[in-house]
């Protein structure tokens, strides 16, 4: 009897063309997963039952019919509520959006649908992607399911917990500043940040537009290239989608290695807030890849100490712009029309009602951060770190082929230890934000436990834009040699829930 | 770089749209000072001659042909909205210009 | 509408005040679809129904930018004498209003497309003054919002709004003047000179049809007073838009009045937007620009940057058609016409009309006698400009070329004129249906009689002997070789008078 829903998205799309499992039974059996499972973890916000299961019918006509089946045509995906989809609720985590079904697909929605892939439902996130631990939602936290009382990890938590839990095989994530990838490291899990404009954001709800970028969740390497590949590719419809091919990530994941390759550790990612048992995984994968046959080679990249604070002032300056949309005019939320009171008093009192306190932090941060007088201080010289960090990636790949570090300097922390804590929220997201300011593309996946919590620990790896392919190779190489040492996945060690 | 009075987060809330109850502003006021603290840093770089990043790729003129594509139905722009009258949606009385 | 306003005489504000302008002109670009998605910009669609996730701001949704629209900016710019930028951004204009969709305006800021032009306009006396401009650049339209529940849809007093956004989105480009100084009392003439240059240089580069009426030319006048030519700027007044030539030199010159009245009874004058109202000429206050203004303008993620290759432009430039004060005058010198002749041309909008005229094949009297002159009159009559009548160039070409062939004289040419105007057809078919071809071919139906008499010397002998029957044999011969399209009775008449015989 085969266990569908513990199967590889790749074992998964191989025993539906073979005829040994029809989509319909797979879809089924991650739905009941679901059902089974989500009262504690929380990860969906909405579950498209229907929708995953006429879906789930048309591959299996496809089948009958003899025609050829895509790699992942009847695999069942959980989607970030961050992406329209049509005739589905898309409300990005927001009460402001509660109940607003889009009248168009996402470029990215459309492609999983055009390639079979069954879309399950839209997951929990932190609100309009503001977040490290997905406490930020509107509808409630998500639960780690590796301990539930911890965070899954943010922007994307739900998709994160989603892949732990086993109740998808895939997922789809969206990276600012480390939203695929902090959530992978503290779920165990895989996620991939592609190269800037490597994946359309037409219909991926704006938080921060020249940094946010959409990208695959997984259990393996091998099915977030699938499903990278999927979605990528150019779309007249997003300006800043880059027009050449995808970089050949399936097939740099079917071929991982490492040999011969020069590996960088930057010198700026490590030292105060770094958990111990993290250090200790990091520097045991760095030795793994010496003993793969990579050279290590020690860099310094002095400007990734301002990303933080570049990071803080770009992301809100650009969001406080993009959610003035939300105004109670065109749709969503509208609070306060009584007859009496004027349409900026209305949109006022629904901005208020609508957005949580992050949000509202960061619009008012970001209107600070672009008002005159203040701009060339703050928003103007967040863009020269930027090019800052840009350069300091440049002359790093002179030297190396991909750079690694830890994906997050902690495991998963508790529900509420830092949610009036920005500062130290913030702290998060520590590796992973120079790779969104300079555009380059970056993978987090699973490298052990923390010794002292028994919690995932996430490795980081980074690679230059639209190199995304060398991702998978290294990834993939590490991933063989940690599962032959444990005997198995990781997460397979995870509480059964 | 100093920091942000609470009169400021005032000021802030309403360019911004958003009707900040009393406590919220004490809160924030609080937090923000802290984070601007924090990201002041970046001031460091003011005066290094290198020029601004606004976008993270080298890409220009990238432009469509002036072709018309389908637009929504009237049915379905006014889907979302809260109100609508005429076929046209119906907001609260406007401020301001004539 | 209108409150009491305190004026002072146009003669007494100049006598004591320099004014200094300042004129923002949008023109609706004419492309097929808006700035930054694929949606048709065709007027007169029911509500809403040119809108995709782009233009209503939906979240998610991304801007492309229309080639069509950048191009026609460069064409803008250089028609304007314009520097065009190598490298360009759009950016993100915040602020809220409902008409808004993504409230936020994306246009451009310090980065415009074209900068540093000018424009030289002709004054009524035939005076060129510089027009210096500052910057021309692209943005968009927003939506129209109807004010119901209270007084003609007007906004105050309204119990809510109802949004089209049809109009969201569509190209606009922004043209603005450095402060226009030296103009002295003809600034309100310079002001309607300019913009009526403009319109005429924007419709002779085809990019719009610049239709002050129909909303697609917007004028913001900005004024301010100083007591000399060599005193700093005063405060400025900006009245938002003044949509009509006339209007544009009525609400200079009101504000020019006003601010008069108002410095010396020692008022200031308050840095405001103006509203101006076509039935009285006046304008009256609107919203005060306080500090609270601030558009936290940046540099728009979602579009790349704009760096128009230096050939493209250099192409857009060698395509500039002539420039309208150009062509004028050169069609001016041409024509032979004076001054005022030429300006009477210009304000019935025939210059066009007379061209193509010509071109197909009138010579220019002709062409200009018919287009001012019985066209003009009845263009007058039904209310139209001469270009709307139902009658095209080459058909008055062709009523032009049979009166210079002798088969209309100018009577029924008029009758002809008038019948295509009626719809009954070319000219040819209404001179067939009114058989208004009346006037026979002398010279033909010479040749004919003559080539009759040489070839019958001897029927002609008997007549010129007084043997006068005998010219039935003649007319016959002409008769068949005209294939009996002539007139007989005037055959017989031509015969007789070249023999030198009379009928008795
Ligand atoms: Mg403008
Ligand atoms: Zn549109």
């Amino acid at each position: 009897m085969i266990d569908i829903i513990r199967l590889t998205a790749a074992q998964t799309a191989e025993k539906i063309a073979s005829g040994e499992l029809t989509a319909v039974e797979v879809t089924e059996a991650h739905l009941a997963r679901i059902e089974a499972t989500d009262e504690k973890v929380n990860a969906f916000l909405h579950v498209d039952r229907e929708g995953a299961l006429a879906q789930a019918r048309a591959v299996d006509a496809k089948k009958a019919a003899g025609e050829k089946l895509g790699p992942l045509a009847g695999v069942p995906l959980a989607l970030k509520d961050i992406f329209t989809t049509v005739g589905v609720p898309t409300t990005v985590g927001s009460k402001i959006l509660e109940g607003w079904i889009p009248p168009y697909d996402a470029t990215l929605t459309r492609k999983l649908k055009e390639a079979d892939v069954v879309i399950l439902g839209k997951t929990n996130m932190d609100e309009f992607a503001m977040g490290s631990s997905t406490e930020n939602s509107a509808y409630g936290p998500t639960g780690n399911p590796w301990d539930l009382t911890r965070i899954p990890g943010g922007s994307g938590g739900g998709s994160a917990a989603a892949l732990a839990a086993f109740q998808a095989p895939l997922a789809i994530g969206t990276d600012t500043g480390g939203s695929i990838r902090q959530p992978a490291a503290v779920t165990g899990t895989v996620g991939v940040k592609p190269t800037y404009g490597g994946v359309s954001r037409y219909g991926m709800v704006a938080f921060s537009s020249s940094l946010d970028q959409g990208g695959p969740c997984a259990r393996t390497v091998l099915d977030a290239a699938l499903l990278h590949e999927v979605i990528a590719g150019h779309d007249p419809l997003d300006s800043t989608s880059i027009d050449a091919p995808v970089p050949p990530v399936v097939e740099a994941a079917r071929n991982g290695s490492v040999a011969g390759m020069r590996v960088g550790v930057v010198k700026q990612f490590a030292g105060e807030g770094y958990q111990a048992g993290v250090v200790q995984r990091f520097n045991e994968s760095v030795e793994l890849l010496k003993e793969l046959g990579a050279e290590i080679v020690e860099l310094d990249c002095p400007s990734f100490d301002l990303a933080m604070a570049a990071y803080y002032l770009i992301a809100p300056s650009e969001c406080s712009s993009n959610l003035a949309r939300f105004d109670a005019m065109r749709y969503g939320l509208r609070v306060g029309d009584d007859g009496t009171k004027s349409a900026e008093d209305v949109t006022a009192l629904t901005r208020e009602a609508g957005f949580g306190d992050e949000v509202k932090r960061r619009i008012i941060l970001g209107t600070y951060a672009l008002s005159s007088g203040y701009y060339d201080a703050y928003y103007g010289s967040a863009q020269k770190v930027r090019t800052l960090i840009t350069k300091d990636f440049e002359k790093s790949f002179e030297q190396v082929d991909v750079i690694v570090s830890p994906t997050t300097p902690t495991t998963a922390f508790a529900i509420g230890e830092r949610t009036d804590d920005p500062l130290a929220m913030y702290l998060a997201d520590l590796c992973t934000i120079p790779t969104n300011l300079a555009g380059n593309s970056a993978m987090s996946l699973p490298c052990g436990l923390a010794p002292e919590d028994g919690l995932p620990v996430g490795l980081q790896i980074i690679a230059p834009a639209m190199k995304d392919d060398r991702l998978y190779k290294v990834g993939a190489a590490v991933e063989a040699a940690f599962v032959e040492r444990w005997g198995h996945p990781l997460l397979e060690e995870a509480p059964s829930l | 770089m100093p920091g942000i009075t609470r009169e400021e987060v005032v000021h802030l809330a309403r360019l911004a749209r958003l009707e900040l109850s009393s406590t919220e502003l004490d809160h924030f006021a609080g937090q923000l000072d802290d984070i601007i603290g924090a990201v002041a840093r970046v001031s460091e770089v003011a005066d290094q001659d290198v020029p601004p990043t606004s976008h993270p790729l080298p890409l220009t003129n990238v432009m469509r042909a002036d072709e018309v594509r389908p637009s929504l139905t009237p049915e379905q722009a006014l889907s979302g909205a809260p109100a609508q009258e005429q076929q046209r949606f119906k907001v609260p009385q406007i401020l301001g210009e004539d | 509408m209108s409150t009491y306003t305190e004026l002072m005489s146009y003669e007494d504000a100049l006598a004591s005040f320099d004014p200094v302008m300042g004129l923002e002109v949008h023109v609706e670009l004419g492309t097929k679809t808006k700035m930054f998605c694929g949606c048709s910009t065709e007027l007169g669609a029911e509500p809403n129904s040119q809108t995709c996730p782009t233009c209503l701001g939906l979240p998610g949704s991304l801007p492309v930018v229309n080639a069509i629209g950048v191009e026609s900016a460069i064409k803008i710019g250089l028609a304007l004498n314009c520097e065009i930028a190598e490298w360009c951004r759009f950016a993100r204009k915040n602020y809220f209003y409902p008409d808004m969709p993504k409230n936020f305006q994306t246009s451009q800021y310090d980065e415009p497309i074209a900068f540093n032009g000018f424009l030289d306009v002709q004054l009524e006396d035939g005076e060129i003054f510089r027009v210096e401009i500052e910057r021309a650049h692209m943005e968009e339209d927003t939506g129209k919002s109807l004010h119901v529940g209270g007084a003609t849809g007007r906004i105050h007093g309204a119990s809510h709004s109802l949004l089209d956004y049809n109009r969201a989105g569509i190209p606009l480009i922004e043209i603005v003047t450095k402060p226009i100084e030296g103009a002295g009392e003809r600034a309100p003439e310079v002001a309607k000179a300019y913009v009526a240059e403009l319109r005429e240089v924007i419709k002779a580069l085809g990019v719009s049809e610049a239709r002050m009426d129909k909303g697609q030319m917007r004028c913001d006048v900005n004024l301010s007073l100083r007591p000399t030519p060599e005193s700093e700027f005063g405060t400025r007044s900006e009245t938002k838009n003044v949509n009509s030539l006339r209007s544009v030199e009525r609400a200079a010159r009101f504000e020019i009045q006003r601010h008069a009245a108002v410095l010396t009874s020692g008022g200031t004058i308050v840095q405001e937007t103006r509203h101006f109202h076509e039935e009285d000429g006046s304008t009256t206050a609107g919203r005060i620009k306080d500090n609270a203004e601030d558009y936290r303008y940046f540099p728009e993620p979602d579009l790349v940057p704009v760096a128009p290759a230096r050939d493209w432009v250099e192409e857009l430039r060698g395509g500039l058609p002539e420039m309208p004060r150009v062509r004028r005058n050169r069609l001016r010198e041409d024509w032979g016409v004076n001054e005022h002749d030429m300006q009477s041309i210009l304000n019935a909008g025939a210059v066009d009309s007379i061209v193509a005229t010509i071109e197909a094949g009138a010579d220019s009297t002709a062409a200009r006698k018919w287009w001012m002159g019985e066209l003009a009159r009845n263009a007058n009559e039904q209310g139209v400009v001469v270009d709307e009548l139902p009658i095209t160039p080459a058909q008055v070409a062709r009523v032009a070329a049979l009166v210079a062939a002798g088969e209309l004289n100018d009577k029924l040419a008029r009758q002809v004129l008038e019948g295509v105007l009626a719809g009954e057809g070319t000219p040819d078919e209404v001179v067939d249906k009114r058989g208004l071809k009346v006037v026979s071919d002398e010279g033909a139906l010479g040749a004919a009689v003559d080539e009759a008499i040489a070839g019958n010397a001897g029927i002609a002998d008997k007549i010129r002997g007084g043997k006068i029957a005998a010219v039935g044999a003649l007319v016959g011969a002409v008769m068949k070789t005209t294939r009996g399209q002539a007139d007989a009775a005037r055959v017989k008449e031509l015969i007789l008078e070249r023999l030198g015989v009379s009928e008795g």
